[in-house]
């Protein structure tokens, strides 16, 4: 056998192997394009976690549907989320799905390391005898592919001629009926506010995981000043709801509403949800929050943390670039960092003036 | 949704454009158009840096730094001294700039 699953990985067949279509290069594993419950549990776990990096399928060929010899040969990367999405997308057609080894990466990403790129296309047209099992000379690679794929290089090398397809895998049938087509929105990246909303968990709970690392410190460090547990809590809590809205601020708040945010920079944008969302916080906070030296540390310190979470987000959106990015943190990091340490001067200021009164 | 104007390295040397067309059709953000048989950038700020059309330019008349605009990639460059580097993308992942 020739054909999928390739035998190069200890990786097992996936679950959604059904069957097997006879190829002029031997017997190709054949592909349900269904989603089980099962499925999408593991990417919803892919979205929340570390998952993610173990979810992957064996590289090589698969058959969707009855293909034949003038079937169109679809490429994608063998992060398991990617080659379901495809899949599924290809659920009424009949096609050839050739996966390639990215490492478990997805395409645009492993387009961008080179790994989903020409030599590994190349070698992959090869391994699986890609010649024999059609008469044609077409490939259909994701579009977002290209940072990797060098069409001539492709062609030149194997004689297949590379067309891109769409951006987003639910556009190939219709990019397909229309004879290898694209339409302008086809061709273009959309950042809508579903696409941020599955982002969210991925800055978000890192963020969290150092809340909780920073919230245990601020509650057992004045429990070993000797505090009793109550003033020890109450001492804290201020501090931490705020520190929570912050976050929420900058790792929720922000990148939903990217859009409507004003500026252009994702710090300003983070900096501009931080500040009224810690003004509520402190608002909300009780009196002993809002003494003036600690009031200013709030609203200099907590806007500073949403602004920084936003910033993460760059590498979430689509848009920006590597000159934009390096640009916006060699203005907004220092002073990031500059308005933290000046209010977490300015809270010690507070806390010596309280211990200096009666 | 624009991000930041005036930084990108793209640049386009027209006279060695055959007018193929792979730049139109591989760049995410139309930054390029096909005007008179040869390729003109027609939203130059909208570009990423993605490096598509660099890579599939087989007349080599594109140059472009490409790299990831991911603040987390920079930092981590940053803190292993490679900040001269393009850096890249270190998050194994499956959404954003992995989308």
């Amino acid at each position: 056998m020739t054909g999928g699953g390739c035998g190069c990985t200890a990786e097992p067949a996936p679950r959604c192997v059904d069957g097997a279509v006879e190829s002029g290069a031997g017997q190709v594993p054949r592909i349900s394009t269904r989603w089980t419950w099962r499925d999408r549990l593991e990417h919803l776990r892919c979205r929340l976690g570390s998952f993610r990096n173990r979810y992957r399928r064996p590289p090589g060929l698969y058959a969707v549907g009855r293909p034949g010899r003038d079937t169109d040969v679809v490429v994608t990367a063998n992060y398991g989320l990617s080659f379901d999405v495809v899949r599924r997308a290809l659920r009424d057609l009949d096609a050839w799905l050739l996966v390639l080894d990215t490492r478990g990466v997805n395409v645009w990403c492993a387009a961008g390391k080179g790994t989903f790129g020409s030599t590994e296309l190349i070698r992959r047209v090869e391994a699986t005898s890609l010649g024999k099992v059609v008469a044609h000379r077409r490939l259909v690679v994701p579009q977002l592919g290209a940072p990797g794929v060098a069409a001539h290089e492709v062609q030149a090398a194997t004689g297949f001629r590379v067309h891109f397809g769409p951006v987003r895998a639910d556009d190939l049938p219709a990019w397909l009926r229309a004879g290898r087509v694209a339409s302008p929105a086809m061709r273009r990246v959309r950042f809508g506010i579903l696409d941020r909303a599955i982002l969210v968990p991925m800055e978000l709970l890192p963020a969290l995981r150092w809340f909780a690392a920073i919230a245990a410190v601020a509650l057992l460090a004045p429990l070993a000043l000797g505090l009793g547990a109550a003033d020890a809590g109450a001492r804290a809590a201020p501090f931490l709801a705020l520190l929570l809205a912050a976050v929420l601020a900058g790792a929720i708040v922000a990148p939903l509403a990217l859009p409507v945010l004003p500026g252009r920079a994702f710090s300003v944008k983070g900096l501009v949800a931080g500040v009224p969302i810690t003004a509520a916080a402190l608002a909300l906070a009780g009196p002993a929050a809002r003494a003036p030296l600690l009031a200013l540390a709030a609203m200099l310190g907590f806007p500073a943390v949403s602004s920084w979470l936003t910033l993460q987000f760059t590498g979430s959106s689509p848009f920006t670039g590597l000159s934009g990015v390096r640009r916006e943190m060699r203005l907004a990091v220092p002073l990031q960092a500059a308005a933290v340490l000046l209010a977490a001067l300015l809270a010690a200021a507070h806390a010596l003036g309280e211990r200096g009164a009666p | 949704m624009r991000y930041l104007s005036g930084v990108t390295t793209l640049r386009l040397e027209a006279e060695r454009c055959n007018g193929c067309g792979r730049c139109v059709e591989v760049c995410p953000h139309g930054v390029f158009a096909i005007p008179d048989r040869r390729a003109a950038v027609v939203d130059r700020d909208a570009c990423m840096e993605c490096g598509a059309c660099q890579r599939n330019c087989a007349q080599g008349a594109l140059t472009v730094q490409a790299g990831v605009g991911c603040a987390a990639a920079l930092t981590k460059a940053a803190l292993s001294g490679r900040s001269g580097s393009p850096p890249s993308c270190g998050c194994d992942d499956g959404g954003g700039c992995c989308g």
